[in-house]
């Protein structure tokens, strides 16, 4: 609301005095702050997510204030609320780079609001910093993924409830949400698993719509097919609101995560938050961060953020830590470049490396993903998870997955002289298409 | 044990001695000695087997400390089960729930009970006390799916002869699950010692399928196919389908036609489970329909704020149970009870307050009315989530409400039983306050004819604001029902809003009977629909079958004869 009303200041000055008065008086608020904008719902349905995303930034910025700022300049938090909206969300990102003329924007959750942004990111010349696990197919100069592309979520999923461990699952229910990132991500399952031999009979895919309440029929039908006498498992892109009813619905009929485990995707710390955990011990989910990570940097995150928020139940998640990442290597960039130029900070972004939350460090690769580790989770009663499963090293993350025919000839390097988000190595041309 | 067995012992030393030092000759010496080693090996014979044992168990279970991976934490596992010693229970039971700890610092095993932030140590073998530990020193022993598989499967085994009957059943259950040769002796034992009939055909049941994985003969694995066909129930049908898949001749035969007999049993059972499916969504429309049927339905007002009335009656729930929760403990199996009075005393407040503060002053003006109501939903809304936050609310489910039981192939869930008995009494309640109450005389009335009845001497504005009450009270303990089933959040009633108009305009308005027999037919039609069409198409399909029905009937399926049609 701040940076709203200087604005306004700004406009009336602007009636007022000459245009090029008006320069001056931008360029000296330019030299008092750095602006980063927040383009998180505060409203609507993805507010439930988005808001902590907010707050975790809020409080990024204040601790790089505590520590001088940046560039001997302090960070000022511009926020605005895109209310669930994507058009909304279009509207906001232009408001908050040409209007407040941020350094740099930090937002987004789902793919439809990100695919609203990237065009006027991408006139306008400015930097997103996207926290959320997505479905690939994508690299965008001013973009920078912090979240897990299908490699470093979906991939090795699979893989563990394929191994021993995992319980050597031969048939697979995949079940989502009707929308971009389910109907993508398991797209390139079902290509994986039928490389990896898997008969298509022994893959079911489902979708159910947004919001979906009434599971009995779905879960009966998971029952129904799990008991053709071949361990199954169920890989679950269902979103947000709609897994609490869906693993109420699976504890009351007795389906445990023993007999016929569900591996989950968008299910962190905060969904079960609002969920009795003790009949859904032992189903998974894949992050590459769980709360329960015991390393002093967790630690000390966990107990920044408690106190930030003043409220010692909240709990942490994944995207959380994808915008700790996110946030410290555009400070480290921008240190680097000594300025916050958008085309300069691009480029110096590459290679930048910081520490992540799992005990690590996490690196900026060329196609514009970080290095991630894959961690594979158990529910516990307690509602939290414990790491079953990590890979034994970094996953660089893979925009274009090379399980789809469209795009397992497409690469990304936004290097110089390549430059390029889509190079296809088969014809030699920048520009090829992927699946959406 | 170990200080009895040390007595006698002693006492035999001592008078070894104090016949030594009578020193009355070599032979008796060795006499006495002799007798006294076999008297050590009597003892050493009588009573080590049972320290031994148990010693044994204790060794094999400090390899827990040192077990690195699950898998090498399974073969401990295997090790302690294979002793078939009834006391390994309490550790494998302990471990498979996470309970089971190594202390750093002498890497000794225990099984641990939380309470705050330290962890109360018991014995792994006794259960006795043997003292605390803070978090940080302890380390627990971390198991996954296939362990807990592997740890289920054992304890079957050990827990075939347990005292309690359900325990037996449990057991008999994994064992069929989890078919193995080595089962058939210790069930032929368990077999002849059962006397509960009932057990005993599980029993049987199981050990016909631990048959078919064995190498016994022909003979005998087609009786275990019959007695497993009879069963006939999902898991019978996995087993035989993996039976058939490896198997030949007049197995895989027999195999084939049990599992075909099966299918067709649960085709017919699987139109039961469509028809109680769509009841129980029946049931869920109709309660979030009710108070619309008669906010909308007998007043007319287009209300769009229904959906938060309903989502008000959620948060109250969530309240209530906080309440219980920190406080009173003990009453939680009442919070629903408890809920549903205040639930309907705060919605009905709030609708009272929209109804003064908004909507009588557009009577008649349905567009402002939809917009107004509209903000109103957008306030209460951001109001809750400015409150409460925008994250979902745990609403626990009372031990009534959880779990299924089974009826024939169907399995039916407590929670969605009771919501169907409750929506039935919340309508015939609502019936008798409609038709056979004053108070519902004079709604009717003024529906009916809003100037004669004023002209009658009701007081038509507050007969307005109580009815609005009234609808949105009912709204309210909808979401205490609701809030059993979907999540608590400042959204919930948006998933609703939509559903209750649908149900309302079907059944048509301003007729309680229409919105019952609409509710329970959509939910039918629709869950009819999903097994073919799958969730989203099927949404659509009856979206546009109520269109079609909407444009053959505009008034709905029972459409209200008389003045108020105009009105």
């Amino acid at each position: 609301m701040r940076g709203n009303f200087s604005t306004i200041t700004k406009m009336v000055s602007a009636g007022m005095v000459a245009a090029g008065l008006l320069m001056s008086v931008q360029a000296r608020a330019a030299d008092d702050t750095i602006k980063v904008g927040i383009l998180h719902s505060l409203s609507g349905t993805m507010a439930i997510s988005e808001t902590t995303l907010k707050d975790v930034m809020l409080m990024l910025i204040e601790q790089q204030n505590a520590k001088g700022g940046l560039l001997g300049k302090k960070l000022e938090a511009v926020v605005v609320d895109p209310a669930s909206n994507w058009p909304l969300f279009a509207e906001k990102a232009r408001e908050l780079i040409s209007k407040d003329k941020v350094a740099a924007v930090f937002g987004g959750w789902t793919s439809v609001s990100r695919k609203s942004v990237l065009p006027v990111f991408s006139e306008l010349n400015s930097i997103l910093f996207y926290p959320v696990q997505y479905e690939g197919e994508e690299s965008e100069r001013n973009v920078f993924y912090t979240g897990a592309a299908p490699n470093q979520q979906a991939i090795p999923a699979v893989d563990y409830l394929m191994s021993e461990d995992g319980g050597s699952v031969k048939r697979w229910v995949l079940e989502g949400t009707d929308y971009v990132y389910p109907r993508t991500t398991n797209k390139i399952l079902e290509a994986y698993l039928k490389a990896k031999g898997v008969a298509a009979e022994d893959i079911m895919v489902n979708y159910t719509p947004f919001g979906f309440s009434d599971w009995q029929t779905e879960v009966s039908a998971i029952k129904k097919f799990g008991s053709a006498g071949k361990k199954t498992a169920v890989v679950s892109t269902v979103n947000g609101d709609a897994n609490v009813p869906f693993y109420k619905e699976l504890g009351n009929q007795g389906i445990k995560a023993e007999d016929i485990p569900v591996m989950a995707f968008s299910v962190g710390e905060e969904e079960l938050a609002g969920l009795d955990t003790a009949p859904l011990v032992g189903h998974l989910a894949a992050w590459n961060y769980f709360e329960s990570v015991d390393t002093p940097e967790n630690k000390k995150f966990i107990a920044d953020w408690q106190k930030f928020i003043k409220n010692d139940k909240r709990t942490t998640n994944d995207p959380m830590e994808a915008h700790y990442i996110g946030f410290n290597m555009w400070v480290k960039a921008v240190e680097k470049a000594g300025t916050t130029d958008p085309d300069k900070v691009i480029d110096a972004m590459i290679g930048v490396s910081v520490p992540n939350l799992t005990g690590g460090y996490s690196t900026m690769m060329p196609n514009h993903h970080i290095t991630k580790p894959v961690l594979i989770g158990e529910i516990q009663a307690d509602g939290q998870f414990e790491t079953v499963s990590q890979t034994p090293g970094l996953v660089m993350g893979d925009e274009w997955s090379d399980y789809l025919p469209d795009s397992k000839d497409l690469i990304s390097d936004w290097r110089a002289p390549l430059s390029c988000g889509n190079f296809n190595v088969a014809t030699g041309k920048c520009g090829g298409k992927g699946t959406n | 044990m170990a200080k009895t067995a040390k007595r006698p012992g002693e006492f035999l030393l001592q008078s070894a001695r104090t016949q030594n030092s009578n020193s009355s000759g070599i032979a008796e010496r060795m006499i006495l000695l002799r007798a006294l080693g076999l008297m050590l090996l009597f003892l050493l014979a009588n009573l080590l087997p049972a320290n031994a044992a148990e010693a044994d168990l204790r060794a094999i279970i400090a390899k827990f400390a040192a077990a690195a991976n699950f898998s090498a934490t399974e073969t401990v596992v295997r090790e302690l089960a294979a002793t078939g010693d009834p006391l390994v229970e309490r550790p494998l039971a302990a471990l498979a729930e996470g309970d089971l700890y190594v202390r750093k610092a002498d890497s000794l095993v225990f099984v641990g009970r939380e309470g705050g932030d330290s962890v109360e140590l018991l014995d792994p073998l006794s259960g006795e006390k043997s003292g605390e530990a803070a978090k940080g020193d302890i380390t627990k022993i971390k198991v996954n799916n296939t362990l807990r598989r592997v740890i289920r499967d054992a304890l079957g085994t050990l827990t075939l002869r347990a005292k309690d009957p359900a325990v037996r059943i449990a057991a008999a259950a994994t064992m069929f699950k989890t078919p193995d040769a080595a089962n058939i002796e210790p069930l032929d034992a368990a077999i002849a010692a059962e006397t509960d009939a009932n057990v005993k055909a599980l029993f049987e049941q199981a050990r016909a399928a631990s048959v078919l994985v064995s190498d016994r003969p022909e003979a005998d694995k087609l009786a275990a196919i019959s007695l497993i066909g009879a069963r006939g129930d999902r898991d019978a049908l996995s087993l035989l389908t993996s039976v058939e898949a490896n198997s030949q001749g007049a197995v895989k035969d027999a195999a084939t036609a049990a599992s075909g007999n099966i299918n067709s049993t649960l085709a017919f059972w699987d139109a039961g489970q469509n028809i109680w499916y769509g009841i129980s969504l029946g049931s869920v429309l109709l309660l979030a329909a009710i108070g619309l049927a008669i906010t909308f339905g007998v007043m007319g007002v287009i209300n769009m704020a229904h959906g938060e009335m309903v989502m008000l009656g959620a948060y109250t729930t969530f309240v209530v149970q906080e309440v219980i929760r920190n406080s009173f403990p003990g009453l939680f199996d009442w919070s629903l009870v408890i809920a549903l009075p205040l639930a309907f005393l705060v919605a009905a407040l709030v609708g009272l307050a929209i109804e003064r503060g908004v909507i009588r002053f557009l009577y008649g003006r349905p567009l402002e009315t939809l917009l107004a109501t509209w903000g109103v939903s957008l306030i209460l809304q951001q109001a809750v989530r400015t409150i409460f936050g925008p994250t979902n609310q745990e609403v626990g489910n009372p031990s009534w409400m959880s779990g299924s039981f089974d009826v024939g192939q169907l399995a039916i869930t407590w929670n969605r039983l009771w919501i169907l008995v409750f929506s039935l009494c919340v309508f015939a309640l609502l019936l008798y306050v409609m038709k056979r109450t004053p108070w519902g005389l004079q709604m009717r009335a003024v529906t009916a004819n809003r100037r004669m009845a004023a002209s009658m001497g009701i007081k038509t504005p507050w007969v307005d604001a109580l009815t609005f009450a009234l609808g949105s009270g009912i709204a309210g303990i909808a979401g205490v029902a609701l809030s059993q089933i979907d999540n608590v959040s400042p959204n919930l009633g948006r998933g609703y809003i939509i559903d209750s108009f649908m149900v309302v305009v079907f059944g048509g308005v301003g007729n309680l009977w229409g919105t019952l027999v609409g509710a329970f037919s959509l939910g039918i039609v629709n869950k009819f629909l999903e097994p073919y069409a799958g969730a989203v198409l099927g949404k659509i399909v009856v979206l546009v079958l109520i269109i079609l029905f909407i444009q053959k009937r505009p008034r709905g399926l029972f459409a209200l004869k008389g003045r108020a049609v105009e009105a």
